[in-house]
């Protein structure tokens, strides 16, 4: 092989390299999406679904079973109150729940929070179906306001049959700043 | 090509055949020679100053209680520990080693991108001085593991942090390029005769090593980009009150993270592979099999990660699936264990240092690989996860496992370097000196963690006092010990017995045909084909 042929072909392989390189590295970040859409598909970290439509009268309800689903809160660098209604339900799988949870603000500015759910065991976290929940979007929450938010729920006759107990849990986080520079952002278009 | 070392220094006037003078030789230097020495030598730098924080650490837990450093401090000795030895000390040096030997190995007369090589060589010590940099800042340097989970990372790190992450990405492409240059070298600058199947095994760890470089460090990249993001740019990839997961960062950490425990111990298996065979005076057992039990453990180190994080929670058909996809890589390992052994019996054995640190190497690493199959069944690492157990097995893999391939690698080429046998005795000394040191400070750390000592805690219960105590004095020893091989270098570089071409009676390969030492330009023709041996 001449020094040519050879230098071409190494500069042939380097760029070759290169793209590679490249490539791995939108894989990198291609793995972001592909890790939420497998978490969606198999209910995978205790991941809920998004919103589900309300399922027309006439579904099916399991009368043979009963399942009991726990509710906890975690406040994340939170303060005041963020509990629900009731500690715990017993229901059929099928039938359409609806309990609430109290959060308050005691500061004296206005505070955006959001709550993300959680599910475990993870097996269940398919199953819980949510018709109205107060995660699916940011809560504005004015000086020293309390306010009841609502959670409607079913969770879905094909649960496991093993799984007899489940627990939801949701964390709150305190995300004004976050809120405010989207607002900024928006603003100064 | 017949130049005694004294008629190399002879050859200064001779701008092309002889290296340019002053410091602008080695800042402007294209010499695959040149540049190898450069990256051994920072490496050892890394090597002196990431020792200097293991025995910070190490003193700290001489005692329970808190004696010498915050809480906060120590935290940012153990990350700082484990950066500087993983990126600084270990890969450099194993690069070090490519650049000096895969052209002496292969019959080229240097590596096929020489002006990267240097550019990939000369930013490492910037990315350094700025990682390094941070224990100096206001809030202090990254305190979070060296595996920087987030949001530890991210919302609760110190604001150093965006230094650590310009640092990883400079790490990053200085080892992509140098991946890139291995890579290029190996295939299209071989001899005439040199088939990819007659390719000393050192050389086929490394093209191996580098594919997993150039598949992984990118994603580690794109890692602390996202961080980068996450931390100034209010987005969400780590942060689960926008929307995003903690978990995540885990997941595409490991991507990274598992193939890169391959990308230290590959090329440690090459230089092992060659110098076995050398004091055995025989030929190395399996060629073939040792190429196919590479090219395995790297397939399978791209489908192990989770394994680094069952804890997490997992469904269960995950963690069978990585239980037994990571058990599996003990297959191919046992397969090199075992053509290592079968090299070695029945041979005519020496044991010259390197020879020594190669069979350390092969008992210790095995070791390693045990505690890492204890390691994998999903169970037994609930209890296991996160303590001292963790620690000592992948301290017993890198330190007995890679860095001894390292020291038996620097001694075993050191005479075709410096064209002068280095002094024995201090080798064997040094040797024996680790030897104790690596296993009295490594061994108890897997009674600490089976006993429930946790990992990266400055303070313990009064029932580890004991094994710590023996720790901490095996750590000083063979931390201290590491000055013999400084002496032993310097040494050997200032003059001693003169080395002959072939060095050592065994060995065999293109790299033992040329002059000791290696003259500045080597290959510049094209070996004979007839020296090249069939494995």
């Amino acid at each position: 092989m001449s020094d040519k042929s050879v230098q071409n072909g190494t500069k042939k392989l380097a760029v070759k390299l290169g793209f590679a390189v490249v490539g791995m590295f939108a894989f990198g970040f291609a793995l972001v999406p592909l890790y939420d859409v497998i978490c969606d598909i198999t209910g995978l970290n205790g991941k809920t679904g998004e919103r589900v439509e309300a399922v027309q009268a006439g579904m099916l309800v399991d009368e043979q079973r009963e399942v009991t689903i726990q509710f906890t809160t975690r406040q994340n660098d939170v303060d005041g109150v963020f509990k629900a209604e009731v500690p715990q339900m017993t229901l059929k799988p099928g039938e359409m729940k609806l309990t609430s949870y109290r959060v308050s603000n005691p500061s004296d500015e206005v505070r955006v929070v959001q709550a993300i759910p959680s599910v475990a065991p993870n097996a269940a976290a398919l199953h819980l179906n949510k018709v109205e929940c107060f995660c699916f979007q940011e809560q504005i929450l004015e000086p020293g306001q309390t306010v009841d938010m609502p959670l409607r729920f079913f969770i879905d006759p094909k649960i496991p049959e093993q799984i007899s107990k489940l627990t939801l849990s949701y964390t709150l986080y305190d995300i004004t700043e976050k809120h405010q520079q989207a607002a900024n952002k928006i603003a100064s278009r | 090509m017949s130049t005694s070392s004294a008629a190399l220094d002879h050859s200064h006037d001779d701008h092309h055949h002889g290296p340019a003078k002053g410091f602008s030789r080695w800042l402007f230097t294209t010499n695959h020679k040149d540049i190898g020495s450069m990256y051994l030598w920072f490496s050892f730098a890394m090597f002196l100053l990431g020792g200097t924080f293991a025995l910070v650490i190490r003193a700290e837990l001489f005692q329970p209680g808190l004696q010498f450093v915050e809480p906060n401090f120590f935290n940012q000795m153990t990350t700082m520990h484990g950066l500087v030895m993983v990126f600084g000390a270990v890969m450099p040096a194993f690069v070090g080693l490519a650049n000096w030997m895969i052209p002496l190995m292969i019959g080229a007369p240097d590596m096929a991108l020489p002006r990267m090589n240097n550019w990939s060589f000369w930013i490492l010590p910037f990315a350094f001085a700025l990682m390094v940099s941070t224990l100096f800042m206001e809030g202090g340097g990254p305190n979070f593991g060296w595996t920087f989970y987030a949001p530890l990372s991210t919302t609760y790190a110190p604001s150093s942090v965006t230094y650590f992450i310009f640092a990883v990405h400079i790490m990053g492409a200085s080892s992509i390029m140098g991946a890139i240059n291995v890579i290029a070298t190996i295939l299209n600058m071989r001899a005439p005769g040199m088939t990819l199947m007659k390719m000393p095994l050192f050389v086929w760890t490394w093209l191996i090593t580098a594919y997993l470089l150039i598949a992984v460090m990118p994603v580690l990249a794109g890692v602390v980009t996202m961080m980068l993001f996450d931390i100034h740019f209010g987005t969400s990839f780590f942060n689960a009150a926008g929307g995003g997961d903690p978990v995540l960062f885990q997941h595409l950490f490991w991507f990274f993270g598992h193939p890169e425990v391959y990308i230290m111990i590959l090329p440690a298996f090459g230089v092992v592979s060659a110098i076995i065979p050398t004091f055995a005076r025989k030929r190395l057992f399996g060629y073939d099999s040792m190429v196919y039990a590479t090219a395995s453990i790297a397939f399978l180190s791209f489908i192990v990660w989770a394994h680094h994080m069952f804890t997490v929670g997992m469904p269960l058909a995950g963690q069978l699936f990585f239980m037994y996809a990571t058990m599996l890589i003990a297959v191919p390992t046992g397969v090199k264990v075992f053509n290592w052994v079968a090299t070695m019996f029945r041979g005519a054995m020496t044991f010259e240092t390197p020879m020594l640190f190669a069979i350390a190497f092969v008992v210790l690493f095995t070791i390693g690989g045990f505690t890492g199959v204890m390691l994998a069944m999903t169970p037994v690492d609930f209890q296991y996860h996160d303590t001292y157990f963790v620690v000592a097995h992948f301290h017993y893999v890198l330190v007995p496992g890679a860095v001894f391939s390292l020291m038996a690698a620097a001694y075993y080429w050191l005479p075709k370097w410096t064209g002068y046998m280095y002094d024995e005795n201090l080798g064997k000394l040094h040797f024996w000196m680790s030897f104790v040191g690596v296993n009295l400070l490594f061994f108890p750390q897997h009674f600490l963690g089976l006993a429930g000592m946790p990992r990266r805690i400055p303070d313990y219960a009064l029932q580890f006092a004991n094994f710590n105590w023996i720790s901490s004095v095996g750590a000083f020893l063979f931390g201290f010990s590491q000055l013999i091989l400084l002496v032993v270098v310097i040494k050997c570089i200032r003059g001693g017995k003169k080395a002959t071409d072939q060095v050592w009676e065994g060995a065999e390969g293109l790299e033992w045909t040329v002059p000791s030492p290696a003259p500045y330009h080597t290959f510049e023709t094209p070996p004979d084909p007839s020296l090249i041996k069939d494995q």
